[in-house]
């Protein structure tokens, strides 16, 4: 877990790796310096589109170049994308089910000093409630890459959600495999599982470590995508570990948390606890404060983790 | 255009008003007052102007139309049923539990209709979509839109006037059919989007102003907006609200409730009656 990387970062240069591959065009509204889009437009001038601070165009827009047999990337702030925009993405893109891939960066209260207009905490909840759309939240540079290539294959609407704080880079290029729907179980244990996704999965693993000096073996698993939700690897853990958390960047309504608990309340009642910003705004300050005072961090998810195996 | 071009454009246009009452009517439900008032356009459009393929109705060079103003699909579903895109019995199913044939346009469910519509303001922006497509794929179909005149109140409209004039998507037509009336009354008083003309000028547009229901003007405009280089046209179509059943004209009552049954037979008849007159004029007396 040496270096740090943003997904953003992460996004921008698969969509610069993958236009070589496959012909996709990329919509930006004033912030490709943000979404990193700019690094396609660099070596694509072509099939980038400035669409200006208008976003609700851009998402119509999108529908109708993908209604030509395009295969469009539409970026913007996650506010912008998911909250802004939200009709144009549900009747124009969802309800036609077109080819639209929303790449929404500057997820989550880890904005830090921009505050609370800019933290977007509810765009999985948000975009989950639309038929068709895919939600994928890469919890690490690796994993952005090939989300943004498995978002190309996909046909269909895509939510794909990155941050903007440069993250521990988890995984290994070189044995990674993404499978989308499906989740990664990172350690094996039976005294509880972690389900965490986005950033929030290295401080899973960190709480497992935490937990584990008391003896508590925590099974990680890592949910990239949160629709379709991999109920089967849920239904399991929560089988043979009896106790669930979840941890997410992002409000506990409506999110992973919440996707979780429908597959548990479901199938397989067991205790469970969400670790997430809990039903508030966030606010300035730098991101690691703004993490610690929101309680997500690895110690937030421990402390749950042994709250959660009390309930058992 | 000649006597007998006339005369068959109005005899498709009356047909489709025809089916428009006719949906409305079986639907108990719909929006006829603007559905009328862009029934001479659509038949411009689908039966004149636009290369489509009605036995390949997803063939990809052919030109689009958005009906940015969805609600007026009881006239793109006659437009199409007309044309042949399915059979015209259908139009009675419309709006009901068993009918492909949406309230509002669905792409996926319509052969011939090109973009899912309904929610003001987007099917213009689809529309830019589209018509950045063709440049992209350097192809030369052409996109029309129609818009409502009191759909110009959503701000996404004016994102999308901004982005097709910037980027010069002169392969873009869009109508705004001016009829004066939205759901509350008259636009100039709801909230006034006048002057549209001056607005789509200022927003760097070729902009016609026509009268929608003369075959001539709308055939001449067309024909400019397709000679107009580097700049979208919009065509402002001076429209009477409800055009041809005379107690639903210019009547803002009449944008969004079905007749009763004696109101259809009235309207049928009134419609009946200007169809055999276009057919003795089509056929020659």
């Amino acid at each position: 877990m040496a270096d740090k990387v943003a997904t953003r970062e992460a996004y921008g240069k698969a969509l610069a790796e993958f236009g070589e591959k496959y012909d996709i065009v990329v919509l930006d509204a004033d912030l490709s310096k943000s979404t990193k889009t700019e690094t396609f437009k660099k070596k694509f001038p072509d099939r980038f589109i400035n669409v200006g601070i208008a976003e609700a165009n851009m998402m119509s827009m999108a529908a109708g170049l993908a209604a030509c047999g395009k295969t469009v990337f539409a970026s913007s702030f996650a506010m912008f994308a998911a909250g802004r925009a939200f009709e144009q993405v549900r009747n124009s893109i969802g309800y036609p089910n077109l080819n639209v891939k929303i790449g929404a960066t500057h997820a989550g209260i880890s904005v830090g000093e921009d505050g609370a207009s800019h933290q977007c905490l509810e765009d999985i909840g948000i975009m989950r409630t639309i038929p068709n759309m895919t939600i994928i939240n890469p919890a690490d540079a690796i994993e952005a890459r090939a989300a943004v290539e498995a978002a190309i294959l996909h046909q269909g609407p895509v939510y794909l959600r990155f941050g903007r704080l440069a993250v521990p880079v988890v995984f290994d290029p070189s044995t990674y495999k993404f499978e989308l729907g499906k989740g990664i179980t990172l350690a094996d244990g039976n005294d509880v599982t972690i389900i965490a996704t986005g950033l929030m999965v290295p401080e899973a693993l960190e709480a497992k470590k935490i937990l584990g000096e008391e003896s508590i073996h925590a099974r990680v698993i890592n949910i990239h995508t949160i629709k379709p939700i991999d109920a089967d690897i849920i239904i399991k853990a929560a089988k043979e570990t009896g106790a669930i958390v979840t941890a997410e960047e992002h409000n506990i309504i409506g999110g992973l948390g919440s996707a979780v608990a429908e597959v548990l309340v479901e199938n397989v009642p067991v205790p469970m606890k969400r670790v997430g910003v809990e039903d508030k705004f966030g606010k300035s300050g730098k991101p690691q404060q703004l993490l610690e005072e929101y309680g997500l961090t690895a110690k937030h998810i421990a402390a749950k983790a042994r709250e959660v195996i009390r309930m058992k | 255009m000649d006597n007998k071009k006339i005369a068959k454009l109005s005899m498709i246009a009356t047909k489709i008003r025809k089916h428009a009452i006719e949906a409305v009517y079986h639907a108990a439900s719909g929006h006829p007052g603007g559905s009328l008032s862009i029934a001479d356009v659509l038949a411009v459009l689908y039966f004149d102007v636009m290369n489509i393929d009605v036995q390949n109705p997803n063939w990809e060079d052919r030109d689009r139309f958005v009906l940015s103003k969805g609600h007026c699909s009881p006239a793109l579903y006659g437009a199409l049923a007309e044309r042949g895109f399915f059979p015209v019995e259908e139009i009675k199913k419309f709006r009901q539990i068993d009918s492909f044939l949406q309230g509002h346009p669905d792409m996926k469910g319509v052969p011939g209709v090109d973009m899912s519509t309904g929610s003001l303001g987007q099917g213009i922006c689809a529309a830019n979509g589209m018509a950045l497509a063709a440049k992209l794929d350097k192809k030369d179909y052409r996109v029309y839109a129609i818009l409502g005149d009191g759909e110009l109140e959503e701000g996404q409209v004016w994102e999308a006037a901004m982005f097709a004039a910037h980027y010069k998507l002169d392969n873009l037509t869009a109508f705004v059919d001016f009829n004066g009336l939205q759901i509350d009354g008259n636009i100039a008083e709801v909230m006034s989007p006048l002057p549209i003309d001056e607005k789509f000028q200022a927003f760097g547009w070729n902009v016609l102003t026509i009268d929608a229901h003369d075959f001539n003007q709308i055939e001449e405009a067309i024909h400019q907006a397709k000679n107009t280089k580097g700049k979208p046209t919009v065509i402002i179509l001076k429209s009477i609200k409800g055009k041809g059943v005379s107690f639903m004209e210019n009547q803002a009552e009449w944008h969004g409730s079905a007749p009763n049954k004696e109101q259809y037979e009235q309207a049928m008849k009134e419609l009946n009656e200007q169809l055999a007159q276009w057919e003795v004029e089509y056929n020659g007396r």
